[in-house]
């Protein structure tokens, strides 16, 4: 069984710009939580809030809760290092590590953090490139470039990255936006499998992806959670006329 | 008509360019094939292995300059690759506005200081202390130079890494410090190197930091805290002086200079980019 997140009145700010006002929203365990909205929206800001990334970036602040089980992310106990090992991340365009091996990529957060056994290190990087459904694809090319890969293959070779370090949530910012169809496709496929092991939170500009993968979808605008149930409920009966523009095409 | 023209224009410019891109080449050409011209027949296993010959005596070389060199050239990167690679890293990444605002006018300041200026500090700092001149000022000296172009170099070469490998890396729960030392420093590797590169073809070539630092010494060398030879002060010495004999000499010893640059920085290139996979 995985752990939910759930967010309690979450503020975010780039400098004196507040960009999340008040967020309240729950990401239910072993699901597909997506959240979609116009440019600027603040929904990549909010995931970024969730494995305190937001944080990262100069001038940057946060304020609320965001409850992992029964901890809080952002009590001041807590080292947010430790809380990205629990919270993986895959971005919006592929990134694997460019100095680094397909092999290498996929251990580098297990190998950086200390483990040196390579028989281990050759079990996890063979189990996450499994997860990500692309074993077959490079099981005899681990030495080569990660970024001699396809796009696509390349941002598996990312989840599998995020997958080796075993976080209980993987956070997805729009990562199909730079992908082909086949590609999406596979990727969408492929995050319904990693849902019976771990929770998903996906940002995503394609109302169509979130349609298809998610089981709860939250609509942004300007910063503010309009919305916020069931992916069917949303799509076909929202209850906010802004929602409803969005979803029809009428704006954004 | 206004066809033609542009045709006449575009011709004209082209040679023009052309011509412009050759010019600038040259010098470093003739340079080369002047130094060949010159030493070549005075670059012998002689050279390489033996002492200089005192006046009048013909042969020699200029072995102990090469050492004294390579040494000084040596203890400067010690001092200067960490500081400069580390301070460059900072500067990349910093948070505080203020105080990379402050190094990297310093660093730009002193890149611009005219050499003999940090053979002055050098000497007053350890020299005039020590009572003595010694490789160790040298090689201080040196570093004085080196630091600023590695700091420099370093640090716009990590802004060239794209922000994502290092947010890939926290994402992955690594701490900031490793994210750095081993995502986003071996990502810049190739940029830095060469700044490391530049900056020790430099600090081989300059005579005056070591003036009155190292001094020069026509012996082997005998130990850091002495007075040691080195090949520009060498060749300084040589081609002041009035013998023909030694001026030979100087030539050579100005092609073994240049060449020992060359081959570093090339072998450096070989070396990273059979260590960098390709893109």
């Amino acid at each position: 069984m995985a752990f939910g997140l759930s967010i309690k009145d979450l503020n975010a700010w780039f400098g004196s710009n507040h960009v999340l006002r008040d967020i309240e929203l729950s990401v239910a365990p072993n699901g597909v939580t997506a959240l979609i909205g116009p440019s600027g929206c603040g929904k990549s800001t909010f995931v970024r809030c969730l494995n305190r990334m937001h944080e990262v970036v100069p001038g940057a602040r946060v304020s609320g809760r965001v409850l992992l089980g029964s901890d809080d992310l952002y009590d001041p106990g807590v080292d947010a290092v430790q809380v990205r090992r629990r919270i993986g991340m895959v971005f919006q365009k592929p990134n694997p590590f460019p100095t680094m091996s397909v092999f290498e990529n996929v251990a580098a957060g297990l190998r950086l953090a200390g483990m040196r056994r390579r028989s281990q290190l050759a079990e996890v990087v063979e189990q996450a490139l499994r997860h990500a459904a692309l074993w077959d694809e490079v099981k005899d090319n681990l030495g080569k470039s990660g970024v001699s890969l396809s796009g696509g293959q390349q941002q598996r070779l990312c989840i599998a990255r995020a997958l080796a370090v075993q976080p209980q949530i993987l956070l997805m910012d729009e990562p199909c936006s730079a992908l082909d169809p086949i590609a999406t496709a596979k990727i969408e496929e492929l995050m319904l499998d990693l849902k019976k092991e771990l929770t998903i939170a996906i940002v995503t500009h394609n109302m169509q992806q979130a349609a298809r993968v998610s089981e709860w979808t939250g609509f942004f605008l300007m910063g503010e959670l309009v919305e916020f149930g069931t992916t069917k409920e949303l799509f076909r009966t929202p209850r906010d006329p802004r929602t409803e523009a969005y979803i029809t095409g009428r704006f954004g | 008509m206004n066809d033609a023209r542009r045709r006449a224009v575009n011709v004209v410019m082209s040679w023009l360019s052309l011509g412009a891109a050759l010019l600038s080449t040259a010098p470093l050409i003739l340079i080369l094939a002047f130094l060949v011209y010159q030493g070549a027949s005075s670059v012998n296993l002689d050279f390489f292995l033996h002492l200089p010959k005192p006046v009048g005596e013909p042969g020699g070389g200029m072995a102990n300059a090469i050492v004294g060199s390579i040494i000084m050239i040596g203890l400067a990167s010690c001092v200067a690759i960490p500081v400069g690679v580390l301070g460059g890293l900072y500067l990349a990444g910093g948070r505080d506005p203020r105080m990379p605002w402050l190094v990297r006018f310093t660093a730009d300041v002193l890149n611009g200081v005219p050499s003999i200026v940090f053979g002055i500090f050098a000497y007053t700092v350890l020299v005039l202390p020590m009572r003595r001149f010694s490789a160790l000022a040298g090689g201080f000296a040196l570093a004085l130079i080196m630091v600023p172009i590695v700091l420099r170099t370093t640090e716009e070469m990590i802004r060239l890494v794209p922000r994502t490998f290092r947010e890939a890396g926290l994402g992955l729960g690594l701490p900031e410090w490793k994210v750095d030392l081993r995502i986003v420093l071996p990502a810049a590797r190739a940029g830095i190197v060469t700044g490391i590169m530049v900056a020790m073809a430099r600090i081989a070539g300059e005579t005056a930091p070591l003036l009155f630092t190292a001094l020069g010494n026509r012996f082997w060398h005998q130990g850091l805290d002495q007075p040691m030879a080195a090949l520009p002060l060498q060749i300084y010495a040589y081609a002041i002086a009035p013998y023909d004999d030694w001026h030979r000499q100087a030539w050579a010893g100005a092609l073994v200079l240049i060449t020992l640059v060359l081959i570093t920085s090339l072998a450096a290139r070989l070396a990273i980019r059979r260590r960098v996979p390709a893109r």
